[in-house]
């Protein structure tokens, strides 16, 4: 109960007669207990719950001199994503081969998540190269690499954003060499 | 007519239980609580779907503001006092005892090597107040690469984190990703949000 007692029992014995003690053992406890709410709540309130979660990243390593040349690529295999300003995103099947065309997507759940299921489905194990341009900015980034992650794309890589990219993106793509 | 008879029974009411769980809460909460530590600059990360959990320990992040200044921290007082006496080697400064145990307990910090000195002698109020410039990153002064290089040879577990602002250029971004990679750190971790319901 609340109340403490304080033991022993009442009184001392004075000139023999035992007297009761009337005094109450009961304490008030009200301002124990509003301190402990009040810490209790700052507690609660600083405690933070959600703790920085993390994406790995794996990058290839520079490659050196004496290193053989990588194996070609079926272009047809590769879709490139650019990313560009203004939170502008473009994707594109095929390296140089002819001239690519650039469609433009969005970063929602229809737009670049689409693509990439579709794109993926279209042709099996597609490359899908990020080509994050100067002006994007680094949420864009995040934001495809975890559409890899949603769509479970496996082969995806971070390449450069070249001036070919560019002129690609904005629709007149330098004339192919013919073949 | 039957008399209203007033209840005497005590109107008190047994707080134990209560109180109890309240001292239990607030002891779990004072227990777990961990205060973060002071942020040189508010960094908004971009959020993501991945949740892997950042580890508490063993762990380096570099952070990138959204005004492109780079900051650079690494848990673990010991792996921090040989972090700066060996970097101080490097560069021919000499941090005093109390210059060392300084940084060996500083949150994330961004001042370039020649200003570091400066940094951590001057008073904790006043180091607050000090706009920090960020480390150097660029191709030509590259002090981040040697923060990267000493902090790995003082703790060879580390992991690196890369904490960026979803409003940083990708430019500077990239830049940081490189001297990761000219380092030979081919896998890091991305700082993210928990995704919140779109």
């Amino acid at each position: 109960m609340a109340e403490v007692n304080t033991g022993g029992g009442g009184g001392k014995e004075k000139g023999g007669k035992v007297r009761a003690k009337k005094a109450s053992t009961k304490i008030d406890m009200t301002p124990m207990v509003d301190l402990a709410f009040l810490l209790l709540t700052f507690f609660m309130l600083t405690a933070t719950f959600n703790k920085p979660k993390t994406m790995e990243l794996n990058m290839p390593d520079k490659p050196k001199a004496d290193d053989p040349e990588p194996p070609e690529v079926n272009i047809k295999k590769v879709v490139s994503i650019a990313l560009e300003g203004n939170d502008k995103i473009y994707y594109w099947r095929g390296i140089d081969d002819g001239q690519p065309t650039a469609t433009q997507t969005s970063y929602s759940k229809d737009g670049i998540r689409k693509v990439i299921m579709d794109e993926d489905h279209a042709v099996a194990n597609t490359v899908f190269l990020i080509k994050p341009s100067d002006k994007s900015r680094y949420k864009n980034i995040v934001d495809v690499l975890d559409e890899m992650a949603i769509t479970k794309a496996q082969r995806y890589a971070i390449v450069d954003h070249t001036p070919e990219d560019d002129a690609i993106v904005s629709g007149n793509p330098a004339p192919a060499t013919p073949k | 007519m039957g008399k209203v008879k007033v209840h005497r029974a005590t109107p008190s009411l047994d707080m134990t239980p209560m109180v109890d769980l309240a001292f239990l809460l607030v002891t779990f909460f004072m227990l777990t609580t961990k205060f973060a530590p002071d942020e040189p600059v508010q960094v908004d990360t971009p959020s993501s779907v991945s949740e892997i959990l950042l580890p508490d320990t063993n762990i380096m992040v570099i952070t990138v503001a959204k005004d492109g200044r780079v900051f650079f921290t690494m848990d673990g007082k010991y792996h921090r006092a040989e972090l700066i006496k060996k970097i101080g080697e490097k560069y021919g400064i000499t941090f005093g005892a109390d210059e060392v145990n300084t940084f060996a307990i500083l949150s994330s910090f961004g001042v370039p090597m020649g200003n570091l000195q400066e940094y951590l002698s001057s008073e904790p109020e006043a180091r607050k107040k000090i706009l920090q410039p960020g480390i150097p990153a660029d191709s030509a002064h590259n002090e981040l690469a040697d923060w990267i290089v000493f902090a790995r040879m003082a703790n060879p577990k580390l992991r690196i984190a890369l904490k960026g602002d979803a409003e940083t250029s990708y430019p500077t971004v990239k830049q940081v990703i490189n001297t990761l990679i000219d380092r030979k750190v081919l896998r890091f971790n991305l700082i993210t949000n928990m995704e919140t319901a779109s």
